[in-house]
């Protein structure tokens, strides 16, 4: 379900650091606990954190919850299939900013086919590209409960509604 | 203690005194005792009423009057009009622009509210307004007074059936789960409402979530379960938050924790957050989910109710049912069983979006025909166009059209229709929408959602998608309207979960219902609304002033025209973008098909 999955999985990006992955890594089973079940939480941590899950997060968490002689088992592999698996993870870098489209039916019928349009051409991106300059991401998401005022758009945390494609530059003019 | 008929609370935070909050408050007494009124309105001292701008305020209880920018001189005017003679001193009263509540609003004609009662009533993040709105009350009932057999057998009298969408009988569901004598037993509630669309369970969790919370800890009595997860999809942050501090207000109130109300009974819950797998609202996904895996469903038996989380017996609810809970125990069985048909009982939510007047939540009781929910609740088509299908219950649902305006939305009805009740989107749909597109777009979704487990979803939804795709670009052929008959039940019959058995149904019956619209983009290369791009060319009319404002907008810039004479477009080299059509002021662009 997310098109990354059938890729080799990217390599840790110079700008992260080691370090910073292994501190947020550690501070992120703390708060989460060092258990199975708290792997979705964790790297969804990681995610929020760096904007992505890096290969190197993904051993990082193998090391330190990785015990047979407790009967725990962690695998890099087992990881990479969860970080793949769900949308809002993300196994490559992202924009500084991720714009995010609602592509579902009420937003459809509200007008959103002109929006992606739109998006796509302001942003000069596809849906799952990132620009050149690491300034924007553009994602496809689902629907995001707010179907009352659509189309909506999501920029990073922010979210706007009914827009129009004569809105967005308006909107994009206020991240930097 | 004394009765008074008022109370006044007069504002002394200190940017109030500063501007005479105490003055106004000693020509309020003296007015009072001037007027006789003294043994009936009380006036009493408070911290800040509002935002203490306009100088000094009171509240006038139980009307809930605000007064602001009062002075001594103004004090007998209002003490005549408002203690004596019962009329609000309008030019004194604070005006605040109402809230325009896109989402629900006061109750719509038609509408009953049980699940949405306290919905935008009561604060969220103070457990003491539900407990005001006779929260917990049930709770209370259930622990000091009737036995796990008695609330399970409550429970099934109502008729409550699962509002996730199966419509499963809940008591029934219960008593399975209870029947298993294998410890510890979990709860799960499943909100992770990934239906689009749909956002009815969104509301409550933020409205009101201790509902849901004390819904999950009457259940978790009644099967004997230990512990609770409240499974949030990751797009509701607000829900999540507003949960989190519920949960933490009811365990500071003993409602969960050791010993519940000093029952011996104890439960206690937390809240995990989806990462984004339409996937996970499948009861076996959703648990795999927790667990910490990927959201991938399997097979059962064996049953949740028998082995779910980690092995263990499991019931799981949606949000709704939850909600309801409470309602059914406090009013009692009947109560709830005179709402709704025969077999549909009670009130369901619903989530209306697209082409109507009207659009956002509504409750109504099961059974109200699609009518009166387009027409009277809804409040029609938009723009006075003519209705050409509503699909119920998500992307899985199926359409239905005018013809089946006057059935009842209830279980029954709506899957004898070829419709299902889902968990309660409703998406109304003009005419001109073209149903090939809506039937392409739906399995995109459910094609980009199919988690990949089993191959009759992950490949059929994608041969599927594939054929629509071609029928909408102009090069779909007579065969493929067959393979589509043929493959369809093919994926509903042999598909794991109900994603994939039902990701086919809004190509079936929109193929059921609009033939002739799959034929004509076929045979005919014409998409009858206009909607395909493949299929549409735009035209400039002589309405065309040349005005020269689309040759301005066009974005690969291929009309072309004097100004002041007509304008005409280069359909060869024509993106079908339909700038210039919305741009128009004059009526002169035409889509033709």
């Amino acid at each position: 379900m997310d098109g990354n999955v059938l890729h080799k999985p990217p390599e840790a990006h110079g700008r992260v650091k080691v370090r910073q992955v292994s501190m947020i890594v550690r501070d992120a089973i703390h708060k989460h606990g060092a258990h199975y079940d708290a792997l979705i939480p964790i790297l969804g941590e990681v995610n929020k954190e760096l904007g992505y899950i890096p290969t190197s997060a993904l051993s990082e968490v193998r090391k330190r919850l990785h015990h047979p002689e407790d009967g725990v088992f962690v695998s890099e592999s087992q990881l990479y299939s969860l970080a793949s698996f769900y949308s809002m993870f993300s196994t490559q870098p992202r924009g500084r900013h991720v714009v995010q489209f609602c592509e579902s039916a009420p937003c459809h019928v509200q007008g959103g086919r002109n929006v992606i349009i739109a998006l796509q051409e302001a942003l000069e991106l596809k849906p799952g590209e990132t620009s050149p300059d690491g300034k924007w991401s553009l994602v496809m998401t689902s629907c995001l409960g707010v179907c009352a005022v659509g189309p909506v758009i999501l920029v990073d945390e922010d979210i706007y509604g009914n827009v129009t494609p004569e809105q967005l530059p308006m909107i994009f003019a206020k991240y930097d | 203690m004394a009765f008074y008929r008022s109370h006044v609370l007069v504002c002394v935070d200190p940017s109030c005194i500063n501007k005479g909050a105490y003055e106004v408050m000693d020509a309020l007494q003296d007015e009072l005792v001037a007027q006789g009124l003294i043994d009936e309105v009380q006036v009493l001292e408070t911290s800040r009423i509002g935002a203490c701008i306009s100088g000094p305020e009171i509240m006038v209880y139980p009307e809930a009057v605000h007064y602001v920018g009062l002075t001594p001189e103004d004090i007998p005017d209002l003490v005549e009009e408002h203690f004596l003679k019962g009329r609000v001193v309008e030019k004194l009263q604070l005006k605040v622009k109402p809230v325009v509540d896109e989402e629900l609003g006061p109750p719509k004609a038609k509408e009953v509210r049980v699940v949405l009662r306290n919905c935008g009533k009561i604060d969220p993040e103070n457990v003491e307004d539900y407990i005001a709105e006779d929260g917990y009350q049930a709770l209370a009932n259930v622990l000091s007074t009737m036995t796990p057999d008695q609330v399970i057998d409550e429970v099934s009298r109502s008729g409550l059936r699962g509002r996730g969408g199966a419509g499963f009988s809940t008591g029934k569901k219960w008593s399975l789960c209870r029947a298993v004598n294998d410890f510890p037993k979990y709860i799960t509630c499943n909100a992770d409402e990934g239906d689009p669309g749909a956002f009815m369970n969104r509301r409550v969790l933020e409205g009101d979530p201790h509902s849901v919370i004390e819904g999950m800890i009457i259940c978790a009595y009644a099967i004997g379960a230990s512990y609770g997860y409240i499974y949030c999809r990751a797009e509701y942050p607000i829900a999540v938050r507003t949960l989190n501090i519920a949960i933490q207000q009811a365990r500071g109130l003993g409602l969960l924790g050791e010993n519940i109300l000093g029952s011996g009974f104890s439960f206690d819950l937390e809240v995990r957050q989806g990462a984004g797998a339409f996937v996970c609202g499948e009861e076996t996904a959703l648990i795999a989910s927790i667990e910490g895996k990927r959201g991938e469903p399997r097979p059962r038996p064996p049953f949740p109710a028998v082995k779910g989380l980690w092995g263990k017996p499991t019931n799981n609810n949606n949000v709704e049912t939850f909600a309801n809970i409470p309602q059914i125990i406090i009013n009692g069985a009947d109560w709830f069983a005179s709402m709704g048909t025969e077999k549909s009982k009670g009130t369901k939510t619903f989530a209306i979006a697209g082409d109507v007047n009207h659009s956002g939540l509504i409750e109504v009781p099961l059974g109200i025909t699609l009518r009166e929910v387009v027409y009277d609740v809804a409040g029609g088509i938009k723009d006075s166009k003519g209705l050409k299908a509503v699909q119920i219950g998500g992307p899985m649902g199926g359409f239905l059209c005018e013809q089946h305006l006057d059935i009842g939305v209830d279980y029954e009805s709506l899957s004898g229709a070829g419709a299902m009740m889902g968990s309660g989107g409703f998406v109304v749909m003009d005419d001109e929408t073209c149903m090939v597109d809506m039937a392409r777009f739906f399995m995109e979704f459910t094609q980009d959602e199919s988690c990949g487990k089993c191959t009759p979803c992950r490949v059929g939804t994608r041969r599927v998608l594939e054929i629509l795709q071609k029928i909408c670009n102009g090069v779909g052929t007579p065969e493929d309207l067959a393979t589509l008959e043929a493959l369809c039940p093919e994926i509903q019959r042999n598909s794991l979960c109900g994603l994939g058995q039902g990701a086919t149904n809004p190509v079936v019956s929109s193929i059921r219902l609009f033939r002739q619209e799959y034929e004509a983009h076929i045979l005919e290369k014409r998409c009858p609304a206009r909607v395909c791009r493949a299929l549409i060319r735009y035209e400039i009319s002589d309405n065309c002033t040349g005005c020269t404002v689309c040759a301005r907008n066009c974005p690969v810039q291929v009309i072309t025209g004097e100004r002041r004479q007509m304008h005409v477009i280069d359909t060869e080299a024509c993106i079908r973008c339909g700038i210039c059509l919305q741009v128009c002021n004059f009526n002169a662009v035409k889509v033709v098909s």
